[in-house]
């Protein structure tokens, strides 16, 4: 059994399926529409047209056009994690089962509490806000903000996660159309004739455009073009696809919508493409403008393409009596669409004064009245259009007479939609004819070649009767702004310009009075054209009342900036496959599945996941990092090393570039030997630090840090294929070729003899800072004999694959000697026990060496290196400089990280002045008190001075300046 | 999103495979440099609406460092060169003034 | 269901040497010690076993099966005697992965900024997956794609879900 619903056209409805009932909710009311239907269409042929709140005074609101360009027919759809604010439902389809709301009203859309705005809204102008909430002061960020945030937005942001997949793609063309419209299908046979590899992208499910609704014959056209380009191999049609923005050098970006409203078939929902587009048509065709009169945004005001929009292509009546009122010949149309419906028109209201071209001249034929020269003064009705009052256009809007109807059709003329032309610099020109912003042919955006790389066709560019032969002669439109020309405040102050933000002709026209007459100030202080809108309905209008108040040409007041995107984007589909564990490349060592199964808890370096420390049992992370700690000092531990970055630089030249690299000699590196070395930038600047080893007469393999691996060997090459181009060096990253395993602590050497191999590990075959190569445990290695714990440390290199067995190896070899494996934090902890710097704790960038006391590893004799120039500036070598010391708090307690000390007076900005600050800070098991260090004015000159180090909380820390060794002082440990 | 040709390996690649260095043809100050020399080298950077000279990375792809001249008003690329290249060889200077006739090099020397 | 736009197979075994030199002074001897034809630039050269790849203009890419990385390792070493260069084995630097199926392109397409289906055989690209860098490179029914060893689980996570059924990039 079939139900009709009660506006529901017995006839016609090209787009949709009789056959095929779709049932659907409303704020909880069970509907049917039908397949093919948009959500508008449907709530329409329901009655429903009452369809949300406007945003400022929450005034009823249906919908206004039936397309993207809708400013009041936001609903939110879909329940829990799919959940979806601000829908339009002009572009929705409809889905079997949909769940849709209604949005900005409370407690329900028929008795909304925020209407009370509408009573107040004589006294929300313009800038209201930014006039009322500015004093006093502190209200501002306790009292108005909050307000004004919790009544601000239209719809709600859902809650819970998103359960849909999307996804993005790269596309490219020699010739982009976006618009599959009779100028964009003609545009891209043209293209594809000429050999060129087209894309077409239409926004909506239909081919055609306004064509097949607005022209006998054509659908009929529009079907010779689809299969003229259907089968073609250099022609590729998608639908659905929204371009939203174009950017620099032919890059567009557009949205296609998969499976949107039906989720559940397990397709991604969403894909956003990246076009890389030779050149790009844009047939965008034009939007309608309202026009402004009293009350024009009472529901069933519509506009006039829209009316016929839902009568032709859906079966859909907006309303039993149609008015008509106009300014062109356009809007005639709708007065033959809704009689043929079977409508009744009392109407057509034309603006100008007369009205005699083909069209007219039809209605006429048809027995419809035409009022020319008249205006609408006034619409009456609440929830709904009662009667129109009608006026002299040329007048202050006096009655003439008054006619009863439930729709108002009206047509302001039309506006090209030349957004994706304007993104990326394409300028307009204004075209007084046809009253438009038009796009100048002499301006366009420009591709890489300097040649315009933006062709706008058909409607999009001003030509408006762009359907060729199937086209009748129009007369001109007459730019129409206000209805009546002469009409006082009072009718003024009702005309909306932008009903999605509430803008009304009289706030543009304050805005005016009170000096913003730049265009953008006017957007920000009436908030026209902001949000979903972005001007689409409302954009020349408003142009046009401030140009009027300013008094000059509409050319001289200019457009706002259009900004991508032209309809809103989800972040989901921003984002596609970057979520959850594809949420950015972590990188993995190759013992991390160790350490996910030993109770690593992982903290990130850079995109490495490394092990802060390895929790057992209950033991919190602080725990674990002093068992870590004291087992290394007592017995032997092992930390995953293979994050740390392993360039290779080999060549004749190759140690004459790290001469020039590091601070320190490495040329002079005898084969075999280690050398801690620092490297800075041309600033003088510490940027890293690291173990460099010579492999051989003309190769070097330096370590960096974890973070440093890809940023230094990118340092080496720029020097090398910029600067020194003519030095024979190669380099290459080698960091993820190998594991790399710190064996550390007092019983190491025992350790790794256990496991056996060819490399002799004694103190006299592999002393401090020497490396050996051959195998342990069977498994080819390099051992370096080097210690960042202070400890008898070797580190062994084997190949990544092997990794992991050797680290079993370890660990069960040393099951008895107390192994244990340690992570970052107790690595951290033990260099700060002995004193040694970490990069990013000790050095921020504005750090030299010699702040860190590390002159010893600053090469005197060398002529030249990376920084040694800056270092020689003033302000590095005056003496005034803040200096790496220990610190020892007094009270027992850990300093807390980059605490500052504070010294007498104040600084120009009347705070305190301040005398150093806390890098490193922690409380070392070790010793079992804390331990810090720091950089201090004249420090290293203050040993055993008190620093002053403010709390947030009020209360003062003191700490005495002492050396930053800790522990070993003599180093003695390093020897086992 | 610009696109920029690689000469090293020929790729017409986007900026998302590219890393930019900035103003390219920098002469190096070393030690011996005076402190005004040095200040220019390390600090004064061209900030031009117009045609500059940029050092660009082909980072995600051949990993080769090359230099570019575009406009940063128009973002129209006159060409891309090696890096190893004192001063913008005549093609590109060539190209510039296709589009640009009243614009002159400001080097001296011979590329 | 229906299936996978391409299947995703992580490739273990290979031997894969990073050689950089001047290759218009050493090329020759090269190509002769690794058994290949220098491949034009951006391309890569193939006899069905190994795989030569032109990586930058001074650098190539061999692969190879595992079992005969030493030895060429030791013939390439011997041919940058005296040669600046430099010959290193990074096998276990590097993740291979296969796709191979009848819409693998729509796999490359939707994770790097190249144009897959356009490109030719014998050409390596060398771009980004996504986030992570990348070469990629035709094989038979498909493509094969290099990566970092670090980021492998990314890699195949990103291409797994590039590929999952009824996703094909072509219009509906």
């Amino acid at each position: 059994m079939t139900h009709t619903p009660p506006f529901r056209l017995s006839t016609g409805g090209r787009l949709v399926d009789r056959a095929l009932q779709l049932p659907f909710r409303f704020d909880g009311r069970h509907l049917r529409g039908l397949t093919g239907d948009t959500l508008a269409s449907a709530l329409l042929a329901n009655g429903q047209m009452l369809m949300g709140r406007s945003f400022k005074y929450h005034r009823p609101r249906g919908p206004i056009a039936s397309g993207a360009e809708e400013p009041n027919a936001l609903l939110g759809l879909g329940q829990g994690g799919r959940f979806e604010p601000n829908q339009r439902a002009t572009t929705t389809p409809l889905v079997a089962g949909m769940v849709t709301r209604s949005q900005n009203c409370w407690p329900s859309l028929d008795a909304d509490i925020g209407e009370v705005n509408n009573l107040l809204a004589p006294f929300l102008p313009a800038g209201f806000y930014y006039k009322t909430f500015i004093h006093p002061r502190p209200f501002w960020k306790h009292l108005f903000e909050p307000f004004i945030r919790k009544s601000a937005g239209l719809g709600r942001a859902p809650t819970d996660p998103d359960p849909d997949r999307y996804e993005q793609a790269y596309g490219f063309a020699d010739v982009l159309v976006v618009g599959g419209g009779i100028t964009g299908l003609t545009a891209a046979r043209d293209a594809a004739d000429a050999g060129q590899r087209v894309l077409v992208l239409e926004q909506s499910p239909v081919w055609g455009g306004r064509t097949p609704t607005d022209h006998d014959g054509g659908q009929a056209a529009i079907d010779a073009l689809l299969d003229d380009l259907t089968g073609r191999d250099n022609v590729t049609l998608r639908r659905n696809c929204m371009a939203t923005g174009l950017y620099d050098h032919g890059y567009l970006i557009a949205r296609e919508s998969l499976a949107d409203h039906d989720p559940n078939q397990g397709i991604p929902r969403q894909r956003l493409w990246r076009i890389r587009a030779g050149h790009v048509i844009a047939a965008t065709g034009a939007l309608e403008r309202p026009l402004a009169f009293a009350c024009n945004d009472v529901p069933g005001v519509m506009l006039a393409s829209a009316v016929r929009d839902f009568i032709r292509d859906y079966g859909v009546a907006p309303g039993r009596r149609i008015l008509i009122v106009t300014n062109n010949d356009d809007a005639y149309r709708t007065a033959l669409a809704a009689q043929a419906a079977g409508l009744e028109v009392p109407a057509v209201v034309d603006a100008r004064p007369v009205a005699e071209g083909a069209l007219p001249r039809a209605v006429r034929a048809a027995g419809i009245t035409v009022l020319t020269g008249m205006g609408i003064a006034k619409v009456k009705g609440g929830r709904h259009v009662d009667t129109v009052v009608l006026c002299d256009q040329s007048g202050e809007g006096r009655a003439l007479d008054s006619i009863d109807c439930d729709v108002v059709a009206m047509s302001g003329g039309w506006s090209p939609v030349v957004h994706l032309y304007s993104h990326c610099g394409g300028k307009l020109i204004w075209d007084e004819d046809e009253a438009m912003f038009r796009p100048d042919p002499d301006r366009p955006p420009l591709g890489p070649d300097g040649q315009g790389n933006v062709t706008v066709a058909g409607a999009a560019n001003g030509d408006l009767h762009c359907a060729g032969p199937l086209e009748q002669f129009e007369a001109p439109t007459q730019p129409v702004w206000v209805m009546p020309a002469r009409a006082p405040y009072k009718l003024r102050a009702k005309m909306w310009l932008d009903f999605q933000n509430d803008v009304k002709v009289t706030d543009v026209e304050l805005a005016a009075r009170e000096g913003y007459a730049s265009v953008e100030h006017t957007k920000r202080y009436t908030t026209l054209g902001m949000a979903t809108d972005q001007g689409k309905v409302s954009n020349i209008n408003g142009l046009a009342i401030l140009s009027n108040a300013l008094n000059q040409p509409i050319q001289a007041t200019g457009t706002t900036t259009f900004r991508p995107p032209y309809t809103p984007l989800t972040l989901a589909t921003i984002a596609a496959e970057a979520k959850g564990e594809a949420f950015q490349p972590l990188r993995k060592t190759p013992i991390h599945t160790w350490h996910e199964t030993h109770g690593a808890s992982f903290e990130p370096v850079g995109q490495w996941r490394r092990p802060y420390a390895y929790l057992r049992g209950g033991e919190d992370r602080h725990a674990a990092v002093a068992r870590e700690i004291l087992a290394v000092r007592k017995g032997v531990g092992t930390l995953d090393a293979s994050t740390l970055g392993k360039i290779l630089v080999k060549g004749p030249d190759a140690g004459r570039l790290l001469d020039m690299l590091y601070t320190n000699m490495m040329s002079n590196l005898p084969v075999g030997k280690c050398r801690y070395g620092l490297m800075c930038n041309e600033n003088g600047f510490l940027m890293d630090d690291g173990v460099v080893a010579r492999l051989s007469e003309d190769s070097w393999l330096c370590h960096t840090t974890t973070g440093g691996a890809d940023r230094i060997h990118g340092h080496m090459e720029d020097w090398l294929q910029c600067e020194w181009w003519d030095w024979q060096v190669y380099t290459a990253n080698l960091t993820e070729q190998f594991a790399q395993i710190a064996v550390a602590g007092p019983k190491a050497r025992l350790l790794l003899e256990r496991l056996g191999g060819s490399i002799d590990l004694s103190q006299a075959g592999l002393p401090f800072m020497q490396w050996a190569e051959g195998q342990v445990a069977g498994i080819p290695a390099r051992v370096f004999r080097i210690s960042f714990s202070g400890e008898l440390s070797y580190e062994v290199a084997v190949p990544a694959n092997r990794g992991l067995e050797l680290w079993e190896r370890l660990h069960l070899a040393g099951q008895d000697l107390g192994i244990t494996p340690y992570g970052t934090e107790a690595m951290h902890v033990m260099r700060a026990e002995k004193g040694f710097i970490m990069i990013g704790d000790e050095t921020d960038g504005t750090i030299i060496p010699q702040d860190l006391r590390l002159d010893w590893a600053i090469s005197k004799k060398k002529a030249d290196y990376i920084g040694k120039r800056a270092q020689r500036r003033l302000h590095m070598t005056d003496g005034n400089r803040w200096k790496l010391v220990g610190l020892e708090s007094l009270d027992g307690q850990v300093l807390p990280d980059g605490a500052y000390a504070v010294a007498e007076g104040l600084n120009a900005n009347g705070q305190r002045r301040v005398q150093g600050r806390v890098t490193s800070s922690y409380h070392s098991p070790t010793l079992d008190r804390p331990i810090a260090m720091g950089l201090v004015h004249h420090g290293p000159a203050r040993m055993g001075q008190v620093l002053d180090f403010p709390m947030p909380s009020g209360a003062t820390m003191r700490a005495r300046i002492v050396d930053p060794v800790f522990y070993d002082k003599e180093g003695s440990r390093l020897n086992g | 999103m610009l696109i920029l040709t690689c000469p090293c390996c020929g790729i017409a690649a986007e900026e998302t495979e590219l890393q930019p260095g900035g103003e390219a043809h920098l002469m190096r100050v070393g030690p011996q440099g005076t402190d005004d020399e040095f200040e220019a080298y390390l600090f004064a950077r061209k900030n031009p609406k117009g045609v500059h000279f940029e050092r660009w990375r082909h980072a995600y792809g051949c990993g080769k460092w090359f230099l570019a001249a575009r406009c940063t008003a128009t973002l129209q690329v006159f060409g891309t060169y090696e890096a190893q290249t004192k001063h913008p060889p005549a093609r590109i200077v060539e190209a510039i003034q296709k589009t640009y006739p009243e614009w002159q090099p400001d080097w001296t020397t011979a590329p | 269901m229906a299936d996978a736009l391409a299947t995703i197979t992580r490739r273990t075994g290979l031997g894969i040497i990073t050689i950089r030199a001047d290759l218009s002074r050493a090329g020759d001897a090269l190509a002769e010690a690794a058994g290949l034809a220098i491949p034009d630039r951006t391309g890569i050269v193939t006899d069905g076993s190994r795989a030569l790849g032109w990586m930058s203009p001074d650098e190539l890419l061999l692969i190879l099966p595992g079992a005969e990385l030493p030895e060429a390792i030791e013939g390439l070493g011997q041919v940058l005697t005296g040669e600046p260069g430099l010959v290193v084995d990074v096998s276990d630097a590097r993740a291979v992965f296969d796709i191979v199926g009848p819409h693998a392109s729509d796999v490359v397409d939707k994770l790097a900024p190249v144009d897959a289906a356009a490109m030719p055989e014998g050409h390596l690209r060398r771009t980004r997956l996504a986030q992570t860098a990348a070469a990629i490179w035709r094989i038979e029914g498909g493509f094969r794609v290099i990566g970092f060893r670090s980021t492998a689980d990314y890699l195949g996570l990103i291409l797994a879900n590039a590929a999952i059924p009824g996703s094909q990039l072509a219009p509906r």
